[in-house]
Order: C-alpha cells, then structure tokens, then sequence
C-alpha cells in the first residue's frame, strides 16, 4: 500500500474542506468510510489516494422513519439496515438484498454509502496490469477478450464491460430514491437513478457526485405493497458471493392480476439497472409463467453477452421470472402482525 | 490493567504517523502507527499477539476475525488509526483468568470442529459474533451466518455444530467487550 496522510475531522465541513480533491499527481484524496472497498484496492495498488478523510466521527448513522417515508444515513452499516424493520417488514427486497451480500464481519463495517459506490469486481480493473480504461483512461479493455464470465451484459459500451457487483443499490433503486450529498457551496439532492454512470466513453466516471462531494443520506418512499417484494440472487455458491445474476421485485397485485410492478436487475449491468419497460408490460397483466418469461426476455432485450458471459442472458431471463412468480405467491402477514 | 505505551517514537508523532489508543483484550494501548497499519498488522507485528491469522489479508476469507467494540469484523480491513477509542478482543482474550477456556473454544475441540487449526481463532471470533446477533437458530441459519470464514479442512459439520453447542453458554458468559 502507499502512504497517505489519515485525518478524522470532527466535522461535516473540516471533511469537505480537508478532502484534497485534487490531491498529488492527480490522484483526488479520499473519504473514507467502512473501508472494505477502498483498503481492498489501496492494498492491491489500484487505487492510491494521497490522502484519507476518515467519515467516522460525523454520525450519518440514523434510519429515520416517518410513516411510508424513510431517510437512512450513509453511514449506517449493512448489518443495522438489513435487520431494521423498515426495511425487514415493509420492504424485504431492501433487507434481503443486504444479507444477502459480502459476509457477516464486512456487513458489520461496511455502509450503505459505501456499498452503493462499491466498485467494479472486473479482474482486469483489478490486476493492475491489464489494459482498462476504468482504471487507465485510454489503455483499452482487456475484459472483451478475457476473463469476462462475470462482467455485464446490459449498459456495456466498447470501452468497458465491467459490471456493478453491488445488490443493495438494485433494491433501493426501484424506490425512487434521492441521495442527499454535502459539498463545500451546501447540500443538494441527485435522484439515485442518476447516481451511477453508465461507462460510454468514460468508463472512469462511474458517478455524478463531484471529487468532495459526500452522501450524507438516502431517502425513499416505501408504498404499502411493497411487502410484497423479494431479492433473487442467483450465484456460484450458496452463501457469500457475487451475483451473476440478479432480480429486485416488488408487485402490487390485485388477486393474480399486477397493479403495479418494479423490477431491477443486478449482477448483469454495469450501473444499478432498472427495467422499466418490463414494469410497463407487467401492468395489468395476469402473471402467469408465460408472463414472467416473457417479462424476463424484456428485461434483456439489447443484452449483449462476450465470450464466457453469455450465458448470463438466458439465466437473467429466468431470474427475473422465478422472482416474479415467488413475489406474486408470498404469503403475506396481515397488518399489524408484522 | 495499567496502560502500555508502544516503544516506537516516544517522540511527538511526525505529521505522517497517527496517534491512536485501542483498549486489547482488556489493556489500553497508546500507540503511535503508520497510517496504513491496521488492526491485524497492530496485534500481530507490534504486540505479538499471533493468535489471530492473516489469511488472504482482503476481507475474503475471515481468518483475521476479531471483536471490535464487540462486533466482529475482518481486522484485516479496519485500519489502526480508525480503530482509535474502540475494544478489541481478540482469541487471546477469551480464556478465563485461570486458563480456563471459553464456551466456544471448549465446542470447538468437543465437536471436531478443525483440523489444521489455521482458521480457527476467526472461527471462534465469528462464531461468538454470530451467536450474539441472534443468527444461531438454526443448522442453516448458522451456515449462511458463519459463510465469512472460510476452512479449506472443509471442517464446516464440526464448526456448525460447535456454534450450537456453545450457543446458549455464550449468550450467558461476560465477558469484557465480547
């Protein structure tokens, strides 16, 4: 690892303002929060800020609930949110798919902030050797003709196929929600669905927040229905690991008919990724398994698999149907029960 | 316990180094660390405390487990500096006064539950953390709880049942920070 200076200002502002987005040689200063990610990487070289602005003294830990309103910090862990009732009982696609994800030890370090901006697992980004223009902007992608059996199949651009790894972020996002961020001018809001940045021609801009800018909070509105929801993760092993791929539902039925659905796709895309023309489709319909199959062939219409991750294409398909059907068929307590 | 002071600079910290205090196994530290010293490489190079394991030393494989402020963590990903106030238990801190061993490690050796021994103090650490967050209910429920330590024995039958047998012992026994 190289060296850096660590601070742990005591303030929002000090943070701000002591963050050196510019940094040496380039290379910004960064926050620091759970650090599974960003320790992981100094430790690999890939990443090597001249400095780190240690979060843990400026709070950002509550999970504030107002009726269908919840306002969660970013520095609230994995584990506590995955164990809240706001998000266990009135929405468990947000807490299945935390648990679901790393292991118990990093859930009990890592943030919420933290694991949304979680970074790519491409191993080519990781190796610091192969071209990547995530990494290296301009080198080239070595993914597209290499070890890509994890990497995406929606969002890809010629510059980069690399996938976002993380889960919870495919949960949060069929919620509509807004990231609250700090910047030196004050605060401001981005719709989480602008958040991440497909790669196109810049793969190394994997998001809108500026160099010093910090999430501050999340904030979502959870309908009624979306009791009703689930987190499919489809993976190598049963426990503790990646998804390669993913499904994030939640349905509003009326008897075996959709009101309303909202369906995200994880494992397979290189941002968060939402499908919102399956949730038009879906609307109205009888969900049926012709249905769920037809909605998992929308969800990857334009797909486009490399040589190792095709396979992904038509395991995405029957991943969004099987967690449409197991959301339509829960069982569901009554108000009040739960 | 009476506070140590590390050997290293005695002198006013240099802008690069951190002052930081860590609570050990019941003693208090004030410790002076380079920045990219984390709270593995702090128990293992500067306090000869080796019972916790350097594994893959990337968060992938929980040997490095510890207790920190009594909830288990990969001591491989928290850095030293921002340990600085917290409590760390570690597999040293386990045994009573007089030698005599926790719930968990006493289960550990009844079931069978490892064979070279190299995951084991994680194990153990994880597995009071698990039972403490209320995730030993069940056979299955403590093999998705217990999938951040890895055993390449494969000693998982003996680990899954040394966390049962030692579930409720645990969950009674005080000890400090964990």
């Amino acid at each position: 690892m190289k060296p850096f200076i660590y601070k742990a200002p005591g303030s929002m502002q000090e943070a701000i303002a002591t963050v050196e987005p510019e940094g040496a040689g380039g290379q910004g200063g960064a926050f620091l929060a759970g650090g599974t990610t960003i320790l992981d990487l100094m430790k690999l070289n890939v990443v090597a800020p001249p400095s780190l602005t240690d979060i843990g003294k400026l709070g950002l830990d509550d999970i504030e609930q107002n009726g269908d309103e919840i306002r969660v910090g970013a520095r609230v862990t994995m584990a506590e949110a995955a164990e809240h009732p706001a998000f266990r009982e009135r929405a468990p696609v947000l807490s299945q798919a935390l648990w679901k994800a790393a292991s118990p030890q990093l859930r009990n370090v890592a943030t919420l902030a933290g694991n949304v901006l979680q970074r790519t697992r491409c191993p080519h980004f990781r190796d610091n050797i192969s071209p990547c223009n995530k990494r290296a902007p301009g080198s080239g992608c070595a993914a597209q003709g290499g070890v890509n059996r994890n990497l995406a199949v929606l969002g890809t651009s010629i510059h980069c196929i690399a996938n976002y790894p993380g889960d919870w972020a495919n949960a949060l996002i069929l919620f509509d929600a807004v990231v609250e961020t700090q910047l030196p001018g004050g605060g401001r809001e981005i719709p989480f669905d602008g958040l991440h940045l497909p790669p196109e021609d810049h793969p190394e801009r994997e998001t809108a927040l500026k160099d010093n800018e910090l999430i501050v909070a999340f904030r979502l509105t959870l309908p009624e229905w979306a009791r009703r929801s689930l987190y499919l993760k489809v993976r190598d092993r049963a426990s503790y690991a990646f998804a390669l791929t993913s499904a994030a539902v939640a349905l509003d039925m009326d008897g075996e008919t959709v009101r309303e659905a909202r369906v995200a796709i994880g494992g397979a895309a290189t941002v968060p990724w939402r499908a919102k023309s399956v949730e038009s489709y879906l609307a109205g319909k009888l969900l049926d398994e012709k249905v769920a199959m037809e909605a998992g062939r929308l969800a990857f219409e334009g797909a486009q698999g490399y040589e190792r991750n095709r396979f992904k294409i038509p395991l995405g398909q029957r991943t969004v149907a099987r967690a449409l059907l197991e959301a339509a068929a829960l069982e569901l307590s009554k108000k009040g029960e739960s | 316990m009476t506070p140590t002071e590390n050997t290293t600079p005695a002198r006013e910290a240099p802008d690069e180094m951190v002052r930081t205090r860590i609570t050990i196994n019941g003693t208090e530290h004030s410790l002076v660390v380079d920045p990219r010293t984390t709270v593995l490489d702090l128990l293992r190079e500067d306090l000869d405390l080796t019972g916790t394991k350097v594994g893959c030393n990337h968060g992938q494989c929980g040997a490095c487990t510890v207790l920190l402020d009594g909830v288990r963590v990969n001591s491989c990903f928290v850095l030293a500096a921002a340990a600085d106030g917290k409590s760390v238990v570690t597999i040293e801190g386990l045994a009573g006064a007089n030698g005599e061993l926790h719930p968990m490690q006493a289960a550990f050796i009844d079931e069978d539950g490892f064979q070279c021994g190299y995951c084991t103090p994680g194990q153990i650490l994880s597995a009071i953390g698990c039972v403490k967050e209320g995730h030993a209910g069940s056979d299955e429920e403590i093999r998705e709880y217990m999938s951040g330590n890895l055993c390449r024995c494969a000693a998982y039958k003996g680990i899954v049942e040394a966390v049962k047998r030692a579930r409720d012992e645990t969950l009674k026994r005080e000890v400090e920070g964990a």
